[in-house]
């Protein structure tokens, strides 16, 4: 069977993967999204706790995907809940990082004139600091988001939701008829996703950024 | 709260030139008194203090500036009145109210503010940056956006070319002017401006210098104005603090005062050379006398034009454009060479002043011109009178003469007031009476 004909075949069931694997990136990268920023308001104006949060970060980032999920397996279980949870502190780095580079990025003198101008600390954070730093951070979102995109395929592993179930199914029966075929769709689909996922961010940017600060 | 309506005219009743004093008295003085009290900054950590204990009282209206060298603690004694820097010690009144303690925010909104290169937020259009205060202390929409190009019209910029504009797109100079309407924009009593026009070139500044004293006449705030140029602070100020290190002020005068009797070697080295030509820089054109000569608009029939130029007792006319803005300059004879054509005869004018402008400019376009005089005009450009070099020596004697017996008086009432204190300094004032 060629690659065609299988996509052709089982395209009900790649749909719903892919479905699947969007909406499990999408969702966790909102959580991530929130916390990220929220890490980095809180600690980018110490240098030593913006360090540490960046720091923490790149820990996380190192442990291996496939050894993070199983060992959250013994704590959550199996399913949804390993995979969001392992989804989200991976997609918090270049987010706050990113937001943290952002906010410390902003003129000082800017932050100054807002001061100047009667602006409570709220106001300023909202209306000046956020919105200049806005760039950076989405960049940090569409780095996570890539990131995601593949990690996600792991959580087939702990029988997780998305198109990493196609692929570790191929892998599983190598030597197989479909073996090939099945681990190409689950890849090319996640490629095709992290492709749209990224052309969203690109109109996102354009309806959000500012057109006095777009580069 | 602002809670006064707009202070200035509406821009279409503005007077056409610079009878600032008569604009000034229709827009109510808004300005407040602003009382400093042994204030001090001692930053932890160092041993002297950064500001040591300035007293001073500006009056409601008064631009005063704050000019010294760098590092002479200005900026910070001005961030202090609006508390951007925590005093460590003393009292700020403004409008008689202390505001040593409130809340830092509600003291802003009263006070403007104006920084060098003028802190505009980038991401924000014009008309958000300007509306950025009144929309924070919760005017209506409708009152926000009238404001808005009220305040533009008022600092010299097209509301409907600018409003929708991003800072970036904006020229230094057109920068600086929106931060300075945001800073009015509210509608405060005083107006802090901290170097506000040291990032721009100095063509711009000096346009921008003339802009800001049209708007004080109209608008009578109360203006503290940091600078370390000591030209910009004789131009601007009403009164003129010469700070030292520490912020000590070394002397705290008129710029006339200053100039011819500085307090000691320190406030004269800052002075610097040249003080009489600085003395020109006092003076504007509107206090000396503006001649009239014969003027032609080149609507007039040539034979007209022929006629003025044989009657007129000078050898010369002004030929003023349609709108009534001096053009040329025509000789007896240049009719001839150019053989009746308007267009290629005289001279062009080069440099006109306004009434705003101040005597050393008008020198120099008086020096500058063929003609040896300057067309003075108006706030459009149109033609109001001229200068020559003639009135313009004759009044730089008449002020030197009333300074240098101003400066008499001064020296008489410190030498009285010395005397009072010690017997032993009398000697001490007849010494610096001798100086006078």
């Amino acid at each position: 069977m060629s690659f065609w004909e299988y996509v052709r075949t089982t395209h009900q069931q790649l749909l719903t993967d892919a479905y699947q694997h969007a909406s499990v990136v999408f969702q966790c990268m909102v959580v991530a999204t929130a916390l990220g920023v929220l890490i980095g308001v809180t600690t980018y104006r110490s240098a030593w706790a913006g360090n540490v949060a960046t720091t923490a970060g790149s820990m996380l980032l190192t442990i291996p995907s496939l050894a993070m999920i199983g060992l959250l397996i013994p704590l959550v279980g199996l399913g949804v809940p390993p995979t969001v949870i392992a989804l989200t502190l991976y997609g918090l780095l270049p987010v706050v990082r990113n937001a943290i580079v952002g906010l410390r990025g902003v003129d000082p003198a800017l932050t100054e004139a807002a001061r100047g101008i009667g602006m409570s600390r709220l106001a300023r954070l909202l209306r000046v600091e956020l919105p200049l730093a806005w760039p950076p951070i989405l960049t940090g979102i569409r780095v996570s988001t890539q990131m995601l995109m593949g990690i996600a395929a792991i959580a087939a592993y702990a029988s997780g939701p998305g198109l990493g179930n196609e692929i570790f199914r191929g892998i599983a029966s190598l030597g197989s008829a479909n073996a090939l075929n099945q681990v190409l769709a689950g890849t090319v689909g996640i490629i095709i996703l992290a492709l749209l996922f990224d052309a969203a961010y690109v109109l996102i940017g354009r309806l959000t950024i500012s057109r006095g600060i777009r580069a | 709260m602002p809670d006064a309506p707009p202070a200035s005219p509406p821009p279409a009743a503005s007077p056409g030139d610079g009878d600032g004093s008569a604009a000034g008295r229709r827009s109510d003085s808004h300005g407040a008194t602003i009382e400093l009290e042994a204030l001090t900054k001692r930053y932890p950590g160092s041993g002297a203090p950064a500001v040591d204990n300035v007293n001073m009282e500006i009056r409601a209206g008064e631009t005063v500036i704050f000019v010294g060298p760098s590092g002479c603690g200005k900026s910070t004694t001005l961030k202090m009145i609006n508390r951007l820097i925590e005093p460590s010690g003393g009292r700020i009144r403004i409008g008689g109210e202390d505001v040593t303690d409130i809340d830092p925010v509600r003291l802003r909104r009263k006070v403007g503010y104006a920084i060098q290169s003028s802190g505009l937020f980038p991401h924000m259009t014009v008309a958000q940056n300007i509306g950025l205060v009144p929309r924070m202390t919760g005017w209506r929409k409708t009152r926000i956006k009238e404001r808005v190009e009220e305040m533009l019209d008022l600092v010299g910029l097209d509301p409907g070319e600018f409003l929708g504009r991003y800072p970036r797109q904006l020229s230094g100079g057109q920068q600086q002017r929106v931060g300075v309407a945001r800073a009015l924009a509210a509608d405060p009593p005083v107006l802090l401006m901290d170097e506000p026009f040291g990032a721009v070139d100095p063509i711009t500044r000096d346009h921008l210098q003339d802009e800001l004293i049209r708007l004080q006449q109209e608008l009578h705030k109360t203006i503290v104005f940091v600078t370390h140029d000591f030209d910009e602070a004789i131009k601007l100020g009403d009164r003129i603090a010469v700070l030292r290190e520490r912020s000590h002020i070394a002397q705290f005068d008129t710029p006339e005062a200053i100039l011819t009797n500085p307090a000691d070697d320190f406030v004269s080295g800052f002075v610097g050379a040249g003080a009489a030509l600085k003395r020109l820089n006092l003076s504007r054109v509107r206090d000396v006398e503006i001649t009239d000569i014969p003027t032609v608009t080149v609507d007039t029939p040539l034979q007209q034009i022929f006629n003025s130029l044989r009657a007129s007792g000078t050898s010369e006319i002004l030929l003023l454009d349609r709108n009534h803005r001096p053009y040329k300059w025509l000789r007896r004879g240049d009719l001839m060479r150019a053989k009746g054509s308007l267009a290629r005869a005289g001279t062009l004018v080069t440099d006109t002043v306004t009434r705003d402008a101040t005597l050393r400019d008008a020198l120099e376009a008086v020096l500058t011109d063929s003609s040896g005089r300057a067309a003075v005009t108006g706030r459009r450009g149109e033609y109001i009178g001229v200068v020559d070099m003639e009135t313009l020596m004759n009044s730089v004697h008449e002020l030197l003469e009333e300074d240098r017996l101003e400066a008499l008086e001064h020296q008489h009432d410190l030498e009285t007031t010395r005397s009072a204190q010690t017997h032993a300094e009398q000697e001490g004032g007849d010494a610096g009476g001798r100086k006078a």
